[in-house]
């Protein structure tokens, strides 16, 4: 058997290299993995609008995504009642953070994308799915009634199940077209197990990953709401 | 890292790539296999199986930690205190681990966003630590980094061919997410059997969803530990 002094002697040598290690990778890759983690993020916001740009968002190389978006895009933060909220940007905003906060002091970011004289409006939202946390962007019309598009992420869904919200370009294709006010009632747009009833206002789920396709009619139920307060003031 | 630059143990008697060492890589393929002999392994290969993409990122992944850490188990395993040796051996491969997941981000940002957990899940492997205990902690650096490459490829191996059957059978394509997927069945004229199309000979298949789910992974490893055990009865009863 060893003397205590030589186990906690390697523990330490072990533990200083360990960390040494790691800690030089970790800030000789941080820039890079800040700037992948934005194009990701930016992307999936432009994925929502995939309809409106020329070609698909998986076209697009990581320079494209990031100058598109400094052209194009304003980005604005909204309080809860709509009004903007100065000296921040809306890619700044932290969703995760605003979901912990009290639903009052959330800060919503909103990116409007100016397509030739059009405006579209893309409003973030994020609920949980089975595992973990989901979120998306949707995009709608200047109508505020009118979805474009829509886009979705999760943290740890199942793959080839829940994680198809993200994988499956079918999924999110469906939302194009969709209204959210139903003779000016908000009905968002329900993501229905068994397949779309009223094909105005619904989207088909997902088979096999039920809790998933639920929190994402959940979470558009909520999250779009957060909005309406702005609809109405940008409406006039 | 500082123990990378001592240079595997060449100066031993046996040659480098002998039958002794051949057999390292390919018994662990076959008449060894971790999944269906060793039965290790079992839950990630019902976890990330149901898509193709996943399970190989996944398997190269496990082969790096898998020849690495036992690598490094073998240089150190005379100066490991053998009261702290399973902690010692978590250390090398969680470290490991972090690495793979670093470099992940660094240069495929979304295969990371995909597969998050599961990379973070192959600590937790039972074919890693598994091998680190039963060979690489009794073995000289060179065998052990060639055993771990061993299990790691049959351990993938078998991850891919489940993955295979799943994918195609649950979603009638083949690497879906990357660039190089493959359509093949379904109903639409975007896969190379169209089964809505006028006088499809394919009109009454749909996927199956069973397979998407983890159960049908369980079912395959089944099938395989059966198919290859029924070809070499030596294998019965050997785990």
């Amino acid at each position: 058997m060893e003397s205590t002094n030589y186990v906690v002697g390697f523990t330490l040598a072990m533990t200083v290299i360990v960390a040494l290690t790691l800690s030089s990778l970790f800030y000789g890759t941080k820039d890079q993995v800040a700037q992948n983690a934005d194009v990701f993020n930016k992307r999936a916001i432009l994925s929502a609008i995939s309809d409106k740009l020329d070609k698909p968002v998986s076209d697009f190389s990581d320079q494209d995504v990031l100058s598109l978006f400094e052209e194009k895009v304003e980005q604005k933060v909204l309080d809860m009642s709509g009004d903007a909220v100065d000296g921040i940007m809306a890619e700044k905003v932290d969703m995760a953070k605003e979901s912990k906060k009290a639903v009052e002091d959330r800060q919503l970011p909103l990116f409007i994308y100016n397509a030739g004289g059009e405006k579209i409006y893309i409003v973030s939202v994020r609920g949980s799915g089975l595992w973990d946390a989901i979120w998306g962007n949707v995009a709608l019309q200047s109508d505020f009634t009118t979805v474009v598009g829509a886009s979705f992420d999760h943290a740890g869904e199942t793959p080839g199940l829940g994680a198809e919200i993200k994988d499956n370009p079918a999924f999110a294709k469906q939302f194009g077209g969709k209204k959210i006010y139903k003779d000016g009632e908000y009905v968002s747009v329900g993501v229905i197990k068994g397949g779309a009833k009223d094909i105005a206002y619904e989207v088909d789920g997902l088979s096999g990953a039920t809790v998933t396709a639920d929190g994402v009619d959940e979470m558009l139920f909520r999250g779009i709401k957060y909005y309406e307060p702005y609809f109405g003031k940008a409406k006039g | 890292m500082a123990e990378v630059k001592t240079a595997p143990a060449i100066q031993e008697k046996e040659p480098l790539f002998g039958k002794k060492e051949k057999k390292l890589i390919t018994d662990p393929l076959t008449d060894n296999n971790p999944i269906t002999i060793q039965v290790l392994g079992i839950c990630s290969a019902l976890a990330v199986t149901s898509l193709v993409l996943p399970s190989l990122v996944i398997s190269v992944a496990v082969v790096f930690v898998c020849a690495f850490s036992s690598l490094f188990t073998s240089l150190l395993r005379t100066k490991i205190p053998k009261s702290i040796r399973m902690i010692v051996q978590l250390v090398i491969i969680a470290t490991l681990v972090t690495i793979v997941e670093m470099v992940l981000k660094y240069f495929s940002y979304p295969v990371y966003r995909q597969l998050t957990i599961y990379i973070g899940l192959i600590i937790t492997n039972c074919i890693v630590m598994g091998r680190l205990e039963a060979f690489a902690m009794a073995n000289k650096p060179w065998r052990s980094f060639l055993d771990g490459i061993g299990n790691g490829l049959g351990y993938g191996f078998i991850l891919v061919a489940i993955a295979i059957i799943r994918e195609l059978f649950g979603k009638g394509s083949l690497f879906a997410g990357s660039i190089a997927e493959i359509k093949i069945i379904g109903a639409s004229p975007d896969y190379l059997i169209n089964t809505m199309a006028d006088g499809s000979w394919f009109g009454w298949y749909s996927n199956n969803n069973l397979m998407v789910l983890p159960v049908a992974a369980m079912f395959i490893i089944g099938i395989f530990i059966w198919i290859q055990r029924s070809l070499n009865p030596d294998l019965v009863d050997i785990s």
